[in-house]
C-alpha cells in the first residue's frame, strides 16, 4: 500500500486536475520537482554506479538506505502512477495473460504487467532493475508474494525483514527484539554489502533527526482538519501531503523544506478561513466532514474525488495515509536511538494493527475530528485491509452514532470501478446525511 | 458412500462421523470426559497441536462449515471477493456450533485468517482469540527465540484461562506423542505412493483430517489400525495417472471434489490437503534444547515444509514440489485452489514455471469449499488424465 504520487499524468489522460494548469501549490510543484529528480537518479543510477533497491511503502527503511547511499524504488508507487496514467489495465491484463490469477491483488499484478512491457517508470524513463530486494515485511501478506515474483523475474538477492504484527495494538518487547535483531544481523548486513561500505551511525541518526522534523510537520498538517472549515483534505489531498514521507524522501532536507513549505500554506489557508483545494479549484463551502477506512482508487482518482468535492464533502482524517506510519499517535524516528526506532516504525504502521486497534483509531479520528459520517472504500485487491470493514462498519456506528457508508471499488484495476454505481452510492450516502444534519439542527 | 463390513471402512466411518461433526459433539464428549479442561481450535494452516495438548487441553482444527453449512449470516460480514472459509467461521460461531471451543488460534497464514483473528476478538470477547505470529526468520539465534517466546506467549495464555501450570514432563510425552503420530503419517503416505488403490486419497484424506478432532495418541491408535486394515483389504487396482494435489492447504475442497478426481482418473499419491498435520517433516527433535517449548520452535524452522505461507529464503521456487513429484513418481500436478486464496493463486504461477522447466504436466482449477457441482472438474481431470497417459504431457 503506498500513496505517493507524481502530478505527471497530462501525457497519457487528458487533463483532469485543474492544478495541472498553473493554479498548483508552491508545495505541489515543490513534490513534482523532488520526485523529478528522485527518477533521474534512477535513470542515471547504472551509468554512475549506484544500487538500487526495491522494497515497500508501509514498514520502508529509508533512512538507512539513504545512509548507506542507495536509491530505493518503490514498486507499490509505480503500481499507483500506472493507475493514475491510464496503463494499469493494460498491465494486469498483460500480467493475467501470463497465468497471474484474476482473484488475486492488482498491485502485483499491474507491476508485473509493467515490467514486461519494458519497465518504464512514470517519468517516462526505463527503471533500473534491483540490485537487492529489501522484503520489509509488514503488513500484508502479499509482499511476500510479490518480492518472490520479483525475484523469479529479475534473479536477485532478497533480504527479508520480518515484522509481528500487533494483534492486540502493543508493541512487546519481544516483538521490538525480534526486528532489531534482523535488522542488525541480517539486513543492515547485506544492504552494507551492496553498498560496499559500512553503516555510519551518526549519519543515520543525522537522518533520523531530518525524519522526525518533517513528522512534526505532517503531524500538524493533519491535524488542521480540526479547524472548522478544514484547510486541507485528508485523504485525496492527504495522499499528496504524504508522499514524500512515506517514499524516498524521509529523512531528507528536501523532506523537511516541503512540509516546512506545505505547512506554511496551510497555516495561510487557515487564516483566510479557506477550505482545501479540489481538483476544480478552492472547495465551495463545508457542508460534510467525513473520516474514510481504505485505499483510494487510483484509475478513477480525480472522478472519485470530485464526487465527494463537487458536494461540499471534506475527508478530515483517513486511515490509509496512516499506513506509512501513525505519527500522530506520537511516534517519531528517534536520532538517539535508530535501530530501535526503525523497528518501532516498522511495527507501527496502520495495516499492522489488529483490527480492534483500527477501530479504535477509526472511533477517535470520528470523535476528535468532528465527523459528520465515515466511509468506507472496500478494495477487490486488498484482504490486508479489506477483511473485516463491515464489522468495523457496524461497530464504529453503534460506538459513535455516526452513519458509515461502504463503497467496493479497487485501486487500479479499472472493471472494478463502477462510475455510476459508486456515484449513487456516495450522493445517497450524502443526502442521508444531510438529511440527518437537518433533522438534528432543528 | 463408505460401507462399514470390512474393518478398513468400518473405520473410515467413525473418521468421516469426526469430520462432518459440525457441532463439535465429540469435542463436547471430550470436556465432558475432562472437566475443567479447555478445547482450543485452530485455524489452517499449522498450529503446535502438542504444545496444547501438553497444556492439558485439547487442540481441535477447524476448517470452516464445508459444503454443509448454508452460510447466511456470515455472508454479511465479509466481501465477495473473499475466499469462503472465513463466512462459514464466523457463521457457525454465531451460530453456536463452536461453542465447545475455549479459544480459538489464528496462525500467520494470510491476511484473511489474520483479521478474521480480529473478528474473533470483537465477536467473541469471552474468547481467546490467539494471533500466532509464525517466523520468516530462520536463524535460531533470531527468529528461532522470537517464535520460543511466540510459543511461551501462548503457554502462558493457556494458564490464564484454567490450563494446569506448564510442566516440562508433561510437555515432553505431548511432544513424543505427537512424534508417533507423525510416524504412522510417514507410513500412511508411503502406501498411498505405493499402492494408491489401497488407500485412495479421499480415504487418507478422511483419516488424517479426523485426528485434528483427538488427541494424538488416539489418532495414532486409529491410523494404526486404518494401515493393517489397508494392508489385508480386498482392493482392486486402476489404471490411473499418478498426480499430486496442490494448493488446498486451507479451505478444504468437498470430499466430493477429491473423488470426482479419483472418478476422473487420478490417483492423488499426495496433497497437501491437511498440511499442518505433516508441516513439520520428521519428528521434533526431543533433545534439540532442554526446553520442550524450545524443541518445537526449533523444528518449525529446521523442518518446516515449503508451503505458500513460508518465506522460501534461499530456496529454489518450486524445487521442493519437483522433488515431491520426482520422488512419489508421480506423472502430473494437479493444482486446485480456493477462489480468492492470495497465496495459494500467487505462488502458483512460479510453481507452474518450475513444473514447465521440467516437463512435469499439470491442471489448473478453482474451488470453494462449498463447491456443489463438479461436471467440469471431472471432465477437465478426465481430459488431463487421459492427455498424461497418451503423450505424457497435458
Ligand atoms: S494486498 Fe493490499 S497492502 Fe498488500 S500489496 Fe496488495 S494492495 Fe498493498
Ligand atoms: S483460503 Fe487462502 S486466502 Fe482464504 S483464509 Fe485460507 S489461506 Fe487465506
Amino acid at each position: 500500500m503506498s500513496t505517493n504520487v507524481s502530478k505527471d499524468v497530462s501525457k497519457e489522460r487528458p487533463v483532469t486536475d485543474k492544478r495541472d494548469e498553473g493554479d498548483r501549490d508552491e508545495s505541489q510543484r515543490r513534490q513534482k520537482e523532488m520526485i523529478g529528480d528522485h527518477f533521474q537518479k534512477l535513470a542515471r543510477a547504472k551509468e554512475e554506479g549506484k544500487k538500487v533497491v526495491y522494497t515497500f511503502v508501509p514498514g520502508n527503511l529509508t533512512e538507512l538506505l539513504g545512509a548507506l547511499d542507495l536509491l530505493p524504488v518503490l514498486p507499490e508507487i509505480n503500481a499507483l502512477q500506472s493507475g493514475m496514467r491510464g496503463r494499469s489495465g493494460k498491465y494486469i491484463a498483460e500480467a493475467e495473460k501470463a497465468g497471474h490469477s484474476e482473484d488475486v491483488c492488482t498491485y502485483v499484478k499491474c507491476d508485473l504487467g509493467m515490467i514486461k512491457s519494458g519497465n518504464i517508470g512514470p517519468t517516462g524513463q526505463k527503471l533500473p532493475p534491483p540490485d537487492l530486494l529489501l522484503l520489509s515485511y509488514t503488513g500484508c501478506f502479499t509482499f511476500l508474494k510479490w518480492f518472490e515474483l520479483l525475484r523469479e523475474e529479475y534473479q536477485c538477492p532478497v533480504v527479508m525483514l520480518h515484522v509481528p504484527y500487533q494483534p492486540d495494538g502493543e508493541i512487546t518487547d519481544e516483538m521490538r527484539a525480534y526486528v532489531v535483531d534482523q535488522l542488525k544481523n541480517e539486513v543492515i548486513p547485506a544492504l552494507e554489502k551492496l553498498a560496499g561500505k559500512k553503516l555510519d551511525l551518526d549519519e543515520l541518526s543525522r537522518r533520523m533527526q531530518l525524519s522526525a522534523k518533517a513528522e512534526e510537520d505532517l503531524v500538524w498538517v493533519w491535524e488542521s482538519a480540526r479547524h472548522k472549515p478544514s484547510p486541507i483534505d485528508g485523504y485525496f489531498g492527504g495522499v499528496y501531503y504524504t508522499g514524500p514521507i512515506f517514499s524516498s524522501f524521509r529523512g531528507t532536507d528536501d523532506a523537511v523544506d516541503y512540509y516546512k513549505l506545505l505547512r506554511g500554506e496551510i497555516e495561510q489557508r487557515i487564516a483566510r478561513g479557506e477550505g482545501p483545494t479540489t481538483p476544480d479549484g478552492p472547495m465551495g463551502k463545508e457542508k460534510y466532514r467525513l473520516v474514510v477506512e481504505g485505499p483510494p482508487n487510483w484509475t478513477n482518482f480525480f472522478d472519485f474525488w470530485r464526487m465527494f468535492s463537487r458536494e461540499g464533502a471534506v475527508v478530515v482524517a483517513s486511515s490509509y495515509t496512516r499506513v506509512g506510519g501513525l505519527y500522530d499517535l506520537g511516534f517519531r524516528h528517534d536520532p538517539q536511538k535508530p535501530i530501535e526506532s526503525l523497528a518501532d516504525y516498522c511495527l507501527g504502521c496502520y495495516t499492522n494493527l489488529g483490527l480492534p486497534s483500527r477501530l479504535g483509531l477509526l472511533e477517535k479520528y470520528v470523535r476528535e475530528y468532528q465527523a459528520d459520517g465515515f466511509l468506507i472504500n472496500s478494495v477487490k485487491s486488498c484482504n490486508s485491509f479489506s477483511v473485516g470493514q463491515l464489522l468495523m462498519l457496524r461497530e464504529l456506528e453503534k460506538r459513535t452514532g455516526v452513519p458509515g457508508g461502504f463503497i467496493e471499488s479497487d485501486l487500479v484495476d479499472p472493471r472494478y470501478f463502477g462510475k455510476a454505481n459508486i456515484e449513487n452510492r456516495v450522493q445517497s450516502y450524502l443526502q442521508m446525511l444531510e438529511a440527518r444534519m437537518n433533522r438534528r439542527a432543528s | 458412500m463408505i460401507e462399514s463390513h470390512d474393518p478398513f471402512n468400518a473405520i473410515l466411518q467413525k473418521a468421516r462421523a469426526l469430520v462432518d461433526d459440525r457441532k463439535l459433539e465429540a469435542v463436547k464428549a471430550w470436556k465432558a470426559a475432562h472437566p475443567g479442561a479447555l478445547a482450543i481450535g485452530h485455524m489452517p494452516v499449522w498450529s503446535p497441536r502438542a504444545l496444547v495438548e501438553g497444556m492439558g487441553a485439547l487442540p481441535v482444527s477447524y476448517f470452516g462449515g464445508g459444503d454443509q453449512v448454508d452460510v447466511i449470516k456470515g455472508d454479511a460480514y465479509f466481501q465477495s471477493y473473499i475466499c469462503h472459509i472465513p463466512r462459514s467461521t464466523i457463521e457457525q460461531a454465531l451460530a453456536g456450533d463452536l461453542d465447545a471451543l475455549d479459544g480459538m488460534m489464528f496462525p500467520a497464514i494470510c491476511d484473511v485468517i489474520r483479521n478474521l483473528g480480529g473478528m474473533w476478538k470483537m465477536l467473541f470477547p469471552e474468547k481467546l482469540s490467539f494471533y500466532l505470529d509464525l517466523p520468516q526468520n530462520f536463524d535460531p539465534a533470531i527468529g528461532g527465540k522470537f517464535f520460543a517466546l511466540e510459543l511461551k506467549r501462548l503457554v502462558r495464555e493457556l494458564e490464564k484461562r484454567g490450563a494446569p501450570k506448564f510442566d516440562r514432563d508433561r510437555m515432553r510425552a505431548a511432544i513424543a506423542d505427537e512424534n508417533e503420530r507423525r510416524a504412522a503419517l510417514v507410513e500412511l503416505d508411503e502406501l498411498r505412493r505405493k499402492e494408491p488403490h489401497r488407500m485412495r486419497a479421499s480415504e487418507a484424506y478422511i483419516a488424517v483430517r479426523a485426528g485434528g478432532m483427538m488427541t494424538a495418541k488416539e489418532h495414532t491408535a486409529m491410523l494404526r489400525a486404518l494401515l493393517d486394515a489397508a494392508k489385508s483389504r480386498p482392493a482392486r487396482k486402476f489404471d490411473n495417472v499418478r498426480v499430486v494435489l496442490v494448493g488446498s492447504f486451507c479451505e478444504q475442497p468437498p470430499v466430493d471434489l477429491v473423488v470426482t478426481l479419483e472418478r476422473s482418473g487420478c490417483d492423488i499419491i499426495d496433497d497437501d490437503l491437511q498440511l499442518g498435520m505433516r508441516m513439520i517433516e520428521g519428528p521434533i527433535d526431543l533433545d534439540a534444547a532442554e526446553d520442550p517449548v524450545d524443541c518445537i520452535a526449533l523444528a518449525y524452522l529446521r523442518k518446516g515444509a515449503a508451503s505458500a505461507s513460508r518465506y522460501i529464503a534461499d530456496l529454489v521456487k518450486g524445487r521442493p514440489l519437483v522433488e515431491k513429484v520426482r520422488q512419489s513418481g508421480a506423472e502430473g500436478v494437479v493444482f486446485a485452489a480456493a477462489s480468492f486464496c492470495d497465496p495459494a493463486l500467487l505462488d502458483q504461477p512460479m510453481l507452474e514455471a518450475a513444473l514447465t522447466k521440467e516437463g512435469i504436466p499439470f491442471t489448473t482449477m478453482k474451488f470453494a469449499e462449498n463447491t456443489g457441482q463438479f461436471q467440469v472438474i471431472r471432465e477437465q481431470a478426465g481430459a488431463f488424465s487421459d492427455s498424461v497417459k497418451l503423450w505424457g504431457a497435458a
